[in-house]
């Protein structure tokens, strides 16, 4: 089992996954979005190459409105 | 033509709004659309995981395909938020780099922190970002973020949010006849008339969005800013008089004024 902050809530995954799988698992596939993973940059070609470790800190964004 | 011109790249507005108090993602667009804005700021914001996956996206209503999207760091207090968030904004965009930096100090009244602001103007620019920033209206610190690299200066006339309207035309002034990149008012505009002020000191543009979305009908002060904005350039341009202190001069002809009847 392995831990990992989402957007500041930590979550649990019973096995390994990569960015790609918790993309779709999340309803985000196709939707505008960025991922950081550890404060880098996640490119989206590398999304299914990336396997999310025990302890990784991931922020998930977005556009909204804003001046 | 007389364009704006922001990293080499032409706008024909000098209008730039934001996006954000608007009742829904219709009065957005439609407000941005009486605005005739080309710039358009956005927030950069945590999603909502496994939520709401029909949920509206702001992009549809302001595809990236139309506008030039200003990416922000409001929210930012510190040198490392502000960069990161600019990077995943980078990554969101598929490459864009028109920016605006802001790092606030202090919750209360949202006034920059200049130090920290020219901080992370330094990593910017060198991470390739064009950075319009936003600042305070020292001219010093005006100065030392072109210097950095800045694409645009972006001073506050008044408190973010607060409408108060341009208190120190003055530094504005001095900031405007000092740089050689765009100067900017951004934050504090409430009315038409202070677009218009801002224009006429010189600024090359105004960003704001509460004016507009904190007003009874947005999308008519959206058509108001949009014409306050062409009125105080033409005005720039045409060059004002100047101005007489405590003394008239009369525009009609002083001679060929009738006289009394009994007096002749």
């Amino acid at each position: 089992m392995i831990h990992i902050t989402i957007n500041g809530e930590t979550r649990q995954f019973n096995q390994p996954i990569n960015i790609e799988q918790f993309v779709d698992e999340n309803n985000l596939i196709g939707k505008r979005i960025a991922i950081e993973r550890n404060g880098e940059i996640v490119p989206r070609s590398q999304f299914a190459e990336q396997f999310l470790a025990d302890g990784d800190c991931l922020e998930v964004v977005v556009a909204v409105g804003g001046g | 033509m007389d364009n704006l011109i922001i990293a080499g790249k032409t706008y024909s507005s000098r209008l730039l709004v934001g996006t954000g108090k608007y009742k829904d993602f219709s009065e957005t667009r439609a407000a941005i659309e009486a605005s005739g804005a080309e710039i358009i700021t956005v927030a950069i914001r945590r999603t909502n995981i496994g939520q709401h996956a029909d949920e509206p996206n702001l992009l549809d209503s302001v595809p990236p395909s139309k506008y030039s999207l200003l990416p922000n760091t409001a929210g930012c207090y510190t040198v490392d938020d502000a960069v990161r968030t600019l990077r995943l904004a980078r990554e969101l965009l598929d490459g864009h780099t028109l920016v605006k930096l802001e790092v606030l100090g202090d919750p209360r009244t949202l006034y920059p922190n200049i130090v920290e602001t020219i901080k992370a103007a330094e990593i910017l620019v060198k991470e390739g970002f064009d950075v319009m920033v936003y600042t305070s209206d020292d001219p010093i610190a005006a100065r030392q973020l072109e210097e950095i690299g800045c694409v645009a200066i972006m001073p506050l006339a008044s408190l973010i949010g607060s409408g108060m309207g341009i208190l120190n035309p003055w530094n504005l002034q001095i900031i405007i006849d000092n740089a050689s990149v765009p100067v900017l008012v951004d934050a504090g505009v409430g009315t038409a008339s202070d677009a218009a002020i801002a224009l006429e000191l010189g600024c090359d543009g105004v960003l704001m969005n509460t004016a507009i979305a904190a007003a009874h009908n947005p999308v008519l002060m959206a058509s108001a800013m949009r014409k306050a904005v062409e009125a105080g350039r033409e005005a720039y341009l045409a060059g004002r008089m100047a101005k007489k202190m405590y003394t008239a001069s009369p525009s009609s002809p002083v001679e060929g004024v009738i006289a009394s009847a009994r007096s002749q």
